[in-house]
C-alpha cells in the first residue's frame, strides 16, 4: 500500500492550545492516499478533517501546533517529508504539486484583483519558463513580418526576453523593468498568460472566458467563482488535489454541476483528489475509498462501497442511519461529541456508542485491517470476530 | 383539511437604485404572482435555489415585508374573502374595498391590528449565531416576544420561559447563560423556544437545518415534528435540502426565478416531478448508495438575473422542451390531476 501512495500521513499529533485548554485536534491520523483516486474525508464539524487537509500542505496556523507526525509526499520517484521542508521549499510545492479547492469561493478570491490577475499568478510563479518560452517563439513570429522601427523594438524586446529567461538577476534586465515606458515590454508575457488562462477556463465550461478573465469576484455568481478557483489549483496539473467542501455552499444544481467538472477532470489529468465533505450522498456519488473522522481519530477506512453496504464501525453506522429517509423517524446520534481538551481516555465514542464493553473505557482502539482494504478502529471487530 | 391562509397574486418587489439622483431604475422581483394555500396543521415545503425568492416569501407572509400587490388571507371567513375578489374585479377603487382589505387583508393590516397579528405568526432563522443577541442572557431573549406583546407580565414570564425551554429539551440551568455558550443546535433550540413562546399558529422554518451537523439535524428535525403535533403547529419549511423536505413536508412547491413552477403532495412531487427545472433540480439530489451511481447530464448554466426574468416562461432559456409558445407567454399554473400543479406548456397540451 505504501509504494502506491502519494501522500502518506503517518501518525500526525495536532493540538490547539486555547484559553480553554489544550484541544487535541488530531490524535494519531494515519493514511494514504493513492495514485488517481478520490478519497473522501468524512467527519462532523471539529473533527479535524479541514486541520488534516490543510497539514497536507503544511499549512498549520496557530493557536495550532503540531506535536508529532510526518506527512510523506511522493514527487517524481522521492519521497520527501512535507512538514519538515523549508518554506522556500514548501512554497515551490504548494499550487504545482499539491493545490487546494476551498470551501468558500468568494473568500477564496482576492476581492479587489480580477480573476485573470489571481490565476496569472500561478503561471508566474510556477510556469514562468513556460512562459518565457511562448513569449519568445510568438516574438521571433513576430520578427519575421516585423520592418523598420518596429524591428528594432521587437529585436530589444527578444533580447530582453532571453534575458529574462537566461539570467533573471541581471543588470540592465532589472534596469529596464524599472524604467516606465520601457517596462512595458513585460505585456507580451501578461498575453502568454492570458491566452493559457482563456484556455484553461474553457475547459472548465465557463461561457464567454474572455470576459470572465477581467471580471472581478463579486460579479460572479457562486458557481462561477468555484470554477474559477478550480482553474486556479488545476493552472499546474497537481499531482493531488485537495476539495475542502468544494460545494457546500453551492446550490444543488450548480454542485452537479461542479461534482461532475471535478469527476472529468480527475480521468483527464490523473490527479488524486482529497475531497472533505460531510454530505454523504456526495461521498456515494464521487469517491473511491473514504476515510471516517471522529473527534480527531480514524474510525475506518474502506471502499465506498464496503463502506455503504457494511459499515463496520458504530458511528459509521450510526452516521448512515441518520440519513433522512421518507416514511421513517429521523434517527439522531445521541449524545454531543467528547470535548478535545479532556478526551475520553478509552474510546472517543464510548459515550454515544449502543455496542460499548469494559475495554472501551480503558483501551484506545487501534485501526486494524480485518477485511481486504477494510480498516476500523473498534474493539468490536478485533481477532476476526 | 381547513384552510389556514390563502395567497393570492402575491408580489414583491424591490427596487435597485440608481443614477445620480438615486431613483429606482429597475425592480428585482424576488416574489413574482405567486398564489397557493397552506392547510391547518400541515407542513408545507418550498424549495429552489438561493436567490429564487424562497426567503422573501416567508418575509412577506408574516408581514416583515410588505408586498407591492396580491392577497394573503389568514383565517377569513369565505365570503369576505369572496367579496373582495369581487369587488376588485368589478370596482377596484372603491372605498368599501379599501376598507375590507384594511379590515381583513393580511398583506395590507397595519398599527396595532398587524402587532396583535404578530404573535400568531413566527419565523426561525437560518442561522442562530446571527438571530439571537450575543449580549443578552438566554431567558431575555425567549421572553422579549411575550414582553413586548404584553401576554405576560411580572413572575409568570419565568415560568413561561422555563415550560418553553423544557419543550425545546433545555432546562433550568440554561436561563442565565449567553448564546455563544451554546453549540449550534442548543442556539437553534433557542430560537425555537423564541418562536414558540406566543403560542403561535404558524411558523416559517427558514432552512433552519443548514447550519448544523448531520446527527444534531436529526434531533432538530425531530423536535419541529414532536412540536408541531403538540401544539397543533402549521409550518412553511424553507430549505434547499431535498432530502429533508422530503421527509418533514406534506406537500412541496418548487420556485423558480420569483414564481412557483410546480406544486404537489410530496411523494407525487418526488416521485414523478414534471416540470423541467423540477426534475432537473430532484435529479441532481446526490444519493446516499454508491452502487446507484448515475451519469447524469446536470442542468446547464444557471439561474438568470430576477432583475430581468426572461420573458414568457423563465425557464425557457435552459429548458430542453422550450417552444415559440414558452418565449412569449408566461405559463399559468395548471392543476393536472390529484392536486398536482404545474406551469409548463410543454405538459398542459
Amino acid at each position: 500500500m505504501e509504494e502506491e501512495s502519494v501522500v502518506q500521513i503517518k501518525d500526525l499529533y495536532l493540538n490547539f492550545y486555547t484559553y480553554d485548554g489544550v484541544v487535541k485536534a488530531l490524535d494519531g491520523i494515519s493514511f494514504g492516499i493513492r495514485k488517481g483516486e478520490i478519497l473522501g474525508l468524512v467527519g462532523e464539524t471539529g473533527s479535524g478533517k479541514s486541520v488534516t487537509s490543510l497539514s497536507v500542505l503544511s499549512i498549520v496556523v496557530p493557536p495550532g501546533r503540531l506535536q508529532k507526525g510526518q506527512i510523506d509526499i511522493n514527487i517524481k520517484g522521492k519521497t520527501y517529508d512535507i512538514l519538515s521542508l523549508n518554506d522556500a521549499t514548501l512554497a515551490r510545492v504548494r499550487g504545482k504539486y499539491i493545490s487546494m479547492i476551498f470551501q468558500e469561493p468568494r473568500a477564496a478570491l482576492n476581492p479587489v484583483y480580477t480573476v485573470g490577475d489571481q490565476i496569472s499568478e500561478v503561471y508566474f510563479h510556477h510556469r514562468k519558463a513556460e512562459l518565457l518560452d511562448n513569449t519568445i517563439a510568438q516574438l521571433r513570429e513576430d520578427l519575421k513580418k516585423a520592418s523598420g522601427l518596429r524591428r528594432t523594438i521587437r529585436k530589444a524586446d527578444l533580447s530582453l526576453f532571453e534575458k529574462m529567461k537566461n539570467n533573471p538577476k541581471s543588470v540592465s534586465l532589472r534596469l529596464y523593468m524599472k524604467i516606465p515606458l520601457l517596462n512595458r515590454f513585460q505585456n507580451r508575457i501578461k498575453t502568454e498568460a492570458r491566452k493559457m488562462i482563456v484556455q484553461i477556463l474553457k475547459s472548465l465550461n465557463i461561457p464567454d472566458p474572455a470576459r470572465v478573465i477581467d471580471m472581478y469576484p463579486h460579479e460572479l455568481s457562486g458557481g462561477m467563482a468555484q470554477r474559477a478557483v478550480i482553474a486556479m489549483s488545476l493552472a499546474c496539473n497537481p499531482m493531488m488535489l485537495i476539495a475542502d467542501e468544494p460545494t457546500t455552499s453551492l446550490d444543488v444544481t450548480v454542485q452537479a454541476q461542479i461534482l461532475l467538472l471535478i469527476k472529468d477532470l480527475q480521468k483527464k489529468i490523473h490527479t488524486s483528489i482529497l475531497y472533505v465533505t460531510h454530505d454523504l450522498g456526495v461521498v456515494a456519488e464521487t469517491c473511491d475509498r473514504v476515510v471516517v473522522l471522529y473527534a480527531g481519530n480514524v474510525a475506518e477506512i474502506a471502499n465506498v462501497f464496503d463502506l455503504y453496504k457494511k459499515p463496520l464501525h458504530p458511528y459509521t453506522q450510526a452516521l448512515l442511519e441518520s440519513i433522512p429517509r421518507p416514511g421513517h423517524k429521523f434517527v439522531s446520534i445521541r449524545g454531543i461529541v467528547p470535548s478535545l481538551v479532556d478526551p475520553p481516555k478509552g474510546c472517543r465514542f464510548y459515550d454515544r456508542c449502543d455496542y460499548t464493553q469494559e475495554k472501551c473505557l480503558n483501551v484506545e482502539p487501534q485501526l486494524v485491517e480485518v477485511e481486504k482494504d477494510h480498516f476500523v478502529a473498534c474493539h468490536l471487530h478485533y481477532g476476526g470476530s | 383539511m381547513e384552510n389556514l391562509m390563502t395567497v393570492e397574486h402575491l408580489k414583491k418587489y424591490f427596487p435597485v437604485l440608481g443614477g445620480v439622483l438615486r431613483k429606482k431604475v429597475a425592480d428585482v422581483r424576488a416574489v413574482d404572482d405567486v398564489s397557493f394555500q397552506i392547510y391547518a396543521g400541515e407542513c408545507f415545503g418550498v424549495v429552489g435555489e438561493s436567490g429564487c425568492g424562497k426567503t422573501t416569501l416567508g418575509k412577506t407572509l408574516i408581514r416583515l415585508l410588505s408586498p407591492n400587490a396580491g392577497h394573503i388571507f389568514y383565517k377569513i371567513p369565505q365570503e369576505v374573502a369572496d367579496a373582495i375578489r369581487a369587488l376588485e374585479k368589478d370596482n377596484p377603487k372603491s372605498r368599501s374595498l379599501k376598507y375590507l382589505l384594511r379590515e381583513y387583508d393580511h398583506a395590507y393590516i397595519s398599527g396595532s391590528r398587524l402587532r396583535k397579528l404578530r404573535r400568531h405568526l413566527q419565523i426561525v432563522y437560518q442561522d442562530p449565531t446571527t438571530s439571537l443577541d450575543p449580549r443578552m442572557l438566554v431567558k431575555d431573549i425567549v421572553s422579549e416576544p411575550v414582553v413586548s406583546q404584553g401576554l405576560i407580565r411580572g413572575s409568570g414570564v419565568i415560568e413561561r420561559v422555563l415550560e418553553t425551554l423544557q419543550m425545546v429539551g433545555m432546562g433550568e440551568k440554561h436561563l442565565y447563560r449567553y448564546p455563544h455558550e451554546f453549540s449550534g443546535g442548543q442556539r437553534q433550540r433557542i430560537a425555537v423556544a423564541r418562536a414558540i413562546i406566543t403560542k403561535p399558529e404558524f411558523i416559517i422554518l427558514d432552512e433552519p437545518t443548514s447550519s448544523v451537523d448531520v446527527s444534531v439535524r436529526a434531533q432538530l428535525l425531530n423536535m419541529f415534528q414532536d412540536l408541531q403535533r403538540d401544539l397543533g403547529l402549521t409550518y412553511m419549511f424553507i430549505s434547499h435540502d431535498l432530502s429533508v423536505v422530503e421527509c418533514i413536508s406534506d406537500r412541496v412547491a418548487v420556485m423558480y426565478l420569483g414564481k412557483i413552477v410546480e406544486q404537489a403532495k410530496t411523494e407525487e412531487i418526488y416521485k414523478n416531478p414534471m416540470h423541467p427545472y423540477a426534475q432537473a433540480l430532484f435529479n441532481s439530489i446526490p444519493i446516499p448508495d454508491p452502487t446507484r451511481r448515475r451519469e447524469r447530464a446536470p442542468l446547464s448554466g444557471e439561474p438568470p438575473s430576477p432583475v430581468n426574468p426572461p420573458s414568457g416562461c423563465r425557464f425557457h432559456p435552459r429548458c430542453s422542451l422550450a417552444t415559440n409558445t414558452c418565449e412569449h407567454e408566461e405559463p399559468p399554473l395548471v392543476d393536472v390531476g390529484n392536486e398536482h400543479y404545474v406551469a409548463c406548456y410543454a405538459l398542459s397540451k
